[in-house]
């Protein structure tokens, strides 16, 4: 049931690429037969189906994905599945086994500063102020996309706590300097790895409206893993539900819906519905 | 407060226990050690004045602080103190100057770490007075074998813990600095060595420690200053107040080291490790 289920969702996926959505259809990034697998070297493995030692573990197994320019795509699936495996393989972090990732048409061989990576632990140099952690960012940058930090400090509200080390500062305000820190290397895609997952509630939820705000100033092409359904169909563009190991693309949604949103209302609720349902829960308890 | 309290009862002994407790826990924090020191003293005079050991082979403390009087009138304390400060001075300083370096590229360099490391592990835990007589066939008498044997203590301690905290930097702000597009000598210098100075520092407390330890040793071999060498003439003369000073003058110099060090530590860009230690 589930392979029918993959099947059918390449198709849509394919559908898709076919007709341009609203973002202007250019192809950022293309992801074509992506696999992974490793070979087992726990002598116990993690889970009872998994293989035993020394055989080959699938982790991805063929994912297909074109995202275009300025899109914002949701990977969800559940815990283990290889969402962050994706992620890392597309990013240049880790190396594919088979298949290959596009980058405006280039094969992607290492991490570039184009492309940036934020992760859910805060990866802000504690040594350095909140506006040095800024500055690193912006000597990074080509020459003509630099800007004062005070700038990018303004820009996440942070401007009052430029001489702060990460440690004073809050989990929320961390992650709004680490994005302007990303941001002001004026990179053309994001990839974010649960990014809020380790904030309090209230505070991912203004971490939402902060993510739009920011979106809607600059366009950047984003590809956000996440565990939150309520987050995911707040702020994408697309939702790419991943089926547990091996990863197969199980089902995208599609959102061409304008900000703001209200997640729980018309067609938008639905989706949210299906999309629980899609992950096996019960939105209606 | 109930009304038992009220009526006036005779002091007994748990009461009075109380009382103590009271009182040394309402004290301020700093008169803790000096308590403690006071305590010390006044039991080891005690102790003397009621014959309870002989002064020939232990002296009191009054003997000692006369004793005291006596090298600091000579000069002799103030110029063995600098003796001995300027031996570790140096060798301190050597091995800083070679071990933090070599930590770092056997830290980052896997290569080197798996050639290097266990040779380094093999030669740490061999005492550095091990090497006494090697330092005075090699450097003779002088300054030079006791810088050499305070460069040794210290340089191992420093390049074990110097390479081990660059294996340990948080994968994490490694990887950041790579998307950044930090590469080589600025991934150095911008990441890697501020990321491992918290440790870096610790390593440098310690060996500071151990150089301050050994100093003693290697002035009991060879020179004819310093305060090792001020402590092994004075037993060669049966001077033990001035061993007792000599002591006393290693422990109270080593102190100030450490504070000395210590206060890097607290040093704004440095304070995030502080909570991890």
């Amino acid at each position: 049931m589930e392979s029918s289920s993959a099947t059918l969702v390449t198709a849509a996926g394919n559908a898709v690429n076919e007709a341009p959505a609203q973002t202007g259809g250019v192809t950022k990034i293309r992801v074509e037969r992506l696999g992974k697998s490793f070979i087992e070297r726990r002598k116990r493995p993690r889970r009872a189906e998994d293989p035993g030692p020394g055989q080959e573990v699938k982790i991805l197994d063929a994912i297909d994905l074109d995202i275009k320019e300025g899109e914002f795509i949701m990977l969800v699936g559940h815990s283990g599945c290889g969402k962050s495996t994706l992620l890392n393989c597309i990013a240049g972090f880790e190396r594919p086994s088979s298949g290959r990732v596009l980058i405006d048409g280039v094969p992607v061989a290492s991490p570039s500063p184009k492309r940036m990576f934020l992760f859910q632990e805060n990866a802000l140099f504690p040594w350095l102020t909140v506006a040095e952690n800024i500055e690193m960012g912006i000597e990074a940058a080509a020459p003509e996309d630099r800007k004062p930090a005070e700038e990018y400090l303004q820009l996440v509200g942070l401007e009052k706590f430029g001489d702060y080390y990460p440690h004073q500062i809050s989990g929320g305000m961390g992650r709004l300097a680490e994005l302007a820190r990303t941001l002001a290397m004026n990179p053309d895609v994001l990839f974010m790895d649960e990014p809020f997952a380790a904030l309090d509630f209230m505070t991912r939820c203004l971490m939402r409206e902060e993510m739009l705000n920011l979106m809607a100033l600059m366009r950047k092409t984003i590809l956000f893993i996440t565990h939150d359904l309520d987050e995911a169909v707040q702020l994408a563009d697309r939702i790419v539900i991943l089926s547990d190991r091996p990863a197969r693309i199980q089902r995208i949604f599609e959102l061409p819906f304008p900000h703001p949103r209200d997640i729980t209302a018309g067609d938008i609720g639905r989706i949210r519905k299906q999309a629980y349902l899609e992950m096996g829960v019960n939105p209606i308890i | 407060m109930n009304r038992a309290d009220a009526i006036p009862q005779p002091v007994s002994p748990v009461s009075l226990w109380q009382s103590l407790q009271h009182l040394l826990l309402s004290a301020p924090r700093s008169v803790r050690p000096i308590g403690a020191f006071a305590i010390v003293l006044a039991v080891w005079q005690g102790a003397a004045w009621l014959g309870l050991f002989s002064t020939q082979s232990f002296p009191s403390p009054l003997a000692c602080v006369s004793g005291m009087r006596e090298v600091i009138l000579d000069g002799r304390l103030v110029d063995y103190s600098i003796a001995s400060l300027f031996r570790v001075t140096v060798g301190w300083y050597l091995a800083v100057l070679v071990a933090i370096p070599l930590g770092l590229l056997l830290g980052w360099h896997p290569v080197l770490h798996d050639a290097l490391n266990p040779f380094l592990q093999f030669l740490r835990p061999i005492s550095p007075l091990a090497w006494i007589p090697v330092a005075m066939l090699w450097f003779g008498i002088g300054d030079r074998p006791a810088i050499f044997l305070i460069f040794l203590a210290s340089f191992f301690p420093l390049a074990v813990a110097t390479a081990s905290a660059v294996t340990n930097i948080k994968k994490l702000y490694l990887r950041a600095a790579t998307n950044i597009g930090l590469k080589g000598f600025r991934l150095i210098v911008r990441v890697v060595l501020p990321a491992t100075l918290p440790s870096i520092i610790v390593s440098l407390r310690i060996s500071a420690g151990i150089a301050w330890l050994v100093v003693v040793a290697a002035e009991m071999i060879a020179v004819k200053s310093g305060l090792g060498f001020l402590i092994i003439d004075s037993r060669n003369a049966l001077r033990m107040d001035l061993v007792i000073v000599g002591m006393v003058a290693i422990g109270a110099i080593g102190i100030v080291l450490d504070k000395g060090i210590r206060r890097l530590e607290t040093l704004p860009n440095m304070r995030w490790a502080i909570g991890k230690q």
